[in-house]
């Protein structure tokens, strides 16, 4: 019982306490504005100005910052602490404290409360110490970093004393960060030496200007301009890495789109031996859907996604199906004329969509949760849309691995593939596998088109673009094995990422095919070609 | 059958054209001259290409490039022709080069300025490609799928180097602006006739010659290949110089076409390496019936035709009925018109 009343006691205390804080600031605050409005001369409002800035209401820092761009002004009629901005007739007038829109005025309703250049310094002082505190500590962690940039020595003292009170490990890594990029213009030679120390591993422009004026400056000791010019080559080294870390990252989510387009083909044409060239117009397909389902639902962007990609899906799977039904199946053992009939059908989709869409290209909203980037240390940033998709790719990819290799469906098709008659004469019903092998390629296609309209907009063109590249991946990947598709996928895109610095992408491209036509000149099964009976087929 | 409708048509058009009065019903206009001499070109085209895929076996999904390497070797012949007379008025360069601040031209735009240099590199320069590719591509015995698929990256990564202003040719608006040709103004009445006859001429020859080819012992080991290719090998043929040599030369037709076609339509561009473009052109071929010369000519006319038709007509159809043509050839009408018009015989004597 005791024990409970402690608790309810303490928590009274806590609530009072805060309420009382905050009644504390509200009282601080309105006196600071009372003191502003009748303030004269410049002393009082500076007076006025820090009262607001230490009595911690919320509308402190947006009030002087009005202040500081001469936007405050005090209405005639009820004197009244006003912000304003001009319009055509007056101004356009909002309460100081409330924010409350209060209508237009004429010029001559309002007098400006005005400031000098003192004032305007001092008022700037207020507003850093102000941004210096927010409640938010990525904010404070700019704030700070921004003051390390001000070349000021005087603010090293306001930041010691934010050390003191600061408890947010990344705000006192970036205090330190900021002392010592002040330090850098210390008159000490130790202190600069420490200075140089620590910068060194921040790979921002304001610091590599100052080391390399640091290296230039001849007035200087030889030691501080040997460190400065060790932590320049620090730097740079930490530069190219990272950079070479991105340029990974990007060759990787290349090849992640090249997987995704690859492996729905390695189905079709790795496993069935059929070639389809409307691959490519499947995927087209994916992405419109995404593209409809995202104006039928224009709500809730962020789950439309998850409705697209199963709808994808089921459709790119049931033309396949179609496809498979009406032409490829009166073709098989005839891969040349599969070709022709399929691309004629890849022809007649485009047209279709080019009727029913227009020809101009669509853009697709990315969601929310899937756009912004994801920040590993300063300097090295992955956008989320691509991490995503690669992602993506992986688990569609180990999807099918597992469809292929745990299910029913995965046994018959293995089956069926390599050797056909037998597989028949054990009661597999062959046409029907065959049906929905394909379907299961051209709906991977389905989600790969609806992974693309996430980085690309959706226009009729859209898998003819990719229909060559993707046969690429799977011939050197080696046809019939979904290993090699995933590793010839993940290397062409990281290779041709790497090219691309030094050649541009064109070139890059086409080092790329021409690598691949003599590529399967020495090895023409790939590379993880099929063995034994399989290879056969 | 097809040489006299060549030799009809030699005759009959330069007098439609030149003789006979505008204004008669019999007169026929340049540009029909023009369109006529196109299709002819495309006619050769597609003789070449039914060599290799009717014949040999080999489905080429790059065809177009040869045809569009030809193209830009006469292109470039045509360009230095110009000489002060384009927009910038620089005797030595042409005018995209100017446009990009190039002060000498690159060294292979030299000797283009000859005509005979010019024709040699017509020939040589699609022959030489067809000739390492094969040679890469028969030697480790690429066939069926995987060949027809390099083909077709063979002409995108074309077209992809083509479309940069830093190769030279010109980039994205390619080659274009000629004026004339051994003297002889482009835009004239006869110049065109000429061109026309060249053409007819071209795929006269053209027919005759894969006629030989297909007639000969080289033919007759050629289809042996195509049918059974182990069996040739094991009969002691060295099946890829047999395959080597006949590509070579099928590449050597389509460029031959690619430079007649040039000057007719006044412009070549990157455009034309377009996998589209030699894919469409099998389909000539098999609407007119692989595997007998004179169908893949006629199929390049009627498809053609159909093009036009529709294209000025109802432009949004055209793809329907191309990918239409595509699927109904392949399952319908597997040997095309020329198969058609053989069993229609072959009911007629029964």
């Amino acid at each position: 019982m005791i024990k409970v009343d402690k608790t309810a006691v303490i928590l009274c205390l806590v609530t009072l306490a805060w309420v009382s804080l905050a009644r504390a600031a509200e009282e601080d605050f309105l006196q600071g504005i009372a003191a502003l409005v009748v303030a004269e001369s410049y002393q009082d409002k500076r007076a006025a100005a820090a009262v607001i800035s230490t009595s911690g209401h919320a509308r402190a820092e947006a009030v002087l910052n009005a202040l500081f761009e001469g936007e405050v002004y005090t209405t005639r009629s009820d004197m009244r602490l006003v912000t304003a901005a001009p319009t055509d007739e007056g101004f356009a007038i909002r309460d100081a404290v409330t924010d409350e829109d209060l209508g237009t005025v004429g010029k001559r309703d309002v007098s400006r409360v005005s400031v000098n250049n003192q004032l305007r310094g001092e008022l700037r002082a207020m507003l850093a110490t102000l941004k210096l505190q927010h409640e938010n500590p990525r904010q404070r962690i700019a704030a700070i970093l921004e003051v390390g940039e001000s070349e000021d020595l005087a603010m090293l003292l306001t930041l010691q004393q934010l050390l003191a009170t600061e408890r947010h490990e990344g705000v006192r890594d970036a205090i330190a960060m900021a002392s010592a990029m002040l330090n850098l213009d210390s008159t000490e030679v130790p202190e600069r030496l420490a200075a140089i120390a620590t910068v060194s591993s921040n790979i921002g422009g304001h610091v590599r200007t100052k080391l390399t004026a640091l290296t230039a400056n001849q007035s200087l000791d030889e030691d501080t301009r040997v460190a400065a010019r060790q932590a320049l080559i620090d730097i740079e080294r930490r530069v190219t890495f990272f950079d070479l870390i991105q340029t990974a990252f990007f060759g990787l989510s290349l090849g992640s789109i090249l997987v995704l387009a690859a492996i729905g083909l390695s189905v079709t044409f790795g496993i069935m031996g059929v070639i389809n060239m409307a691959h490519g117009e499947l995927m087209m397909l994916g992405a419109y859907t995404t593209y409809v389902v995202q104006q039928l639902m224009p709500d809730a962007i962020g789950a439309s996604l998850f409705v697209a990609m199963p709808t994808a899906f089921l459709i790119t799977a049931l033309v396949g199906v179609g496809i498979e039904r009406g032409i490829v199946r009166t073709l098989y053992g005839r891969p040349l004329e599969t070709l022709l009939a399929t691309f004629g059908v890849s022809l007649f989709l485009q047209q279709t969509v080019r009727s029913v869409f227009s020809p101009l290209n669509r853009s697709v909203i990315t969601p929310e949760w899937m756009s912004g980037s994801l920040e590993i240390t300063p300097g090295l940033d992955i956008t989320l849309n691509r991490l995503y998709i690669l992602l993506f790719s992986l688990l569609v990819f180990g999807a099918l691995l597992m469809v292929l290799r745990r299910t029913r469906l995965g046994l018959e098709m293995r089956a069926v593939t390599q050797n056909r008659a037998m597989a028949k004469a054990m009661g597999v019903r062959t046409d029907r596998v065959d049906a929905l092998t394909f379907g299961l390629g051209s709906g991977i296609a389905g989600l790969a088109g609806v992974a693309l309209s996430q980085l690309t907009n959706v226009g009729p063109n859209l898998g003819q673009a990719y229909i060559v590249d993707s046969f690429m991946v799977v011939v050197f990947g080696g046809v019939g094995s979904l290993w090699g598709t995933l590793v010839s996928g993940l290397s062409l895109g990281v290779a041709s990422k790497l090219i691309e610095p030094a050649a541009g992408a064109v070139m890059a491209k086409i080092f790329v095919l021409i690598f691949l036509i003599v590529f399967i000149q020495k090895r023409p099964r790939g590379l993880f070609p099929q063995k034994g009976r399989a290879a056969e087929a | 059958m097809l040489l006299a409708v060549l030799a009809l048509l030699a005759v009959t058009v330069p007098i439609a054209n030149l003789a006979i009065p505008e204004g008669s019903p019999l007169h026929m206009s340049t540009f029909m001259v023009t369109l006529l001499g196109k299709y002819l070109c495309y006619a050769l085209l597609a003789i070449a290409l039914d060599l290799v895929w009717g014949y040999v076996g080999i489905l080429s999904l790059g065809h177009g490039a040869f045809f569009a390497l030809g193209g830009y070797a006469m292109g470039m012949y045509l360009m230095r022709q110009i000489g002060a007379r384009g927009v910038y008025g620089n005797p030595e360069l042409p005018d995209f080069m100017v446009f990009l601040n190039w002060d000498a031209l690159p060294w292979y735009w030299y000797g283009f300025d000859q005509f005979w240099f010019a024709l040699l590199m017509i020939l040589l320069v699609p022959g030489l490609l067809a000739f390492v590719f094969g040679w890469l591509a028969f030697r480790s015995r690429v066939t069926g799928v995987y060949l027809s698929i390099i083909t077709q990256a063979l002409t995108y990564a074309l077209m992809l180097a083509f479309f940069r202003n830093e190769m030279g040719f010109g980039g994205n608006n390619g080659l274009t602006d000629f004026k004339d040709i051994l003297g002889f103004n482009l835009q004239s009445d006869g110049t065109r006739v000429t061109l026309f006859l060249c053409s007819v001429l071209a795929l006269a020859l053209g027919y005759l010659s894969c006629r030989y080819v297909v007639t000969s012992k080289l033919g007759r080991v050629v289809a042996a290949i195509r049918d059974a290719e182990d069996r040739v090998r094991f009969a002691g043929f060295r099946a890829e110089r047999f395959k080597l040599w006949v590509f070579t030369f099928s590449a050597l037709l389509a460029g031959i076409a690619g430079a007649l076609y040039v000057p007719q339509v006044g412009i070549i561009n990157p455009n034309e390496f377009q996998p589209l473009n030699s894919i469409e052109l099998v389909v000539w071929v098999a609407v007119g019936g692989r595997g007998t010369l004179y169908g893949a000519a006629l199929g390049a006319a009627v498809v053609n035709y159909a093009k036009s038709t529709f294209t000025a007509v109802l432009p949004e159809v055209w793809l329907f009925v191309l990918g239409a043509l595509f699927v109904l050839v392949t399952m319908a009408l597997p040997k095309g018109l020329a198969g058609l018009a053989a069993r229609f015989k072959r009911v007629q004597h029964a």
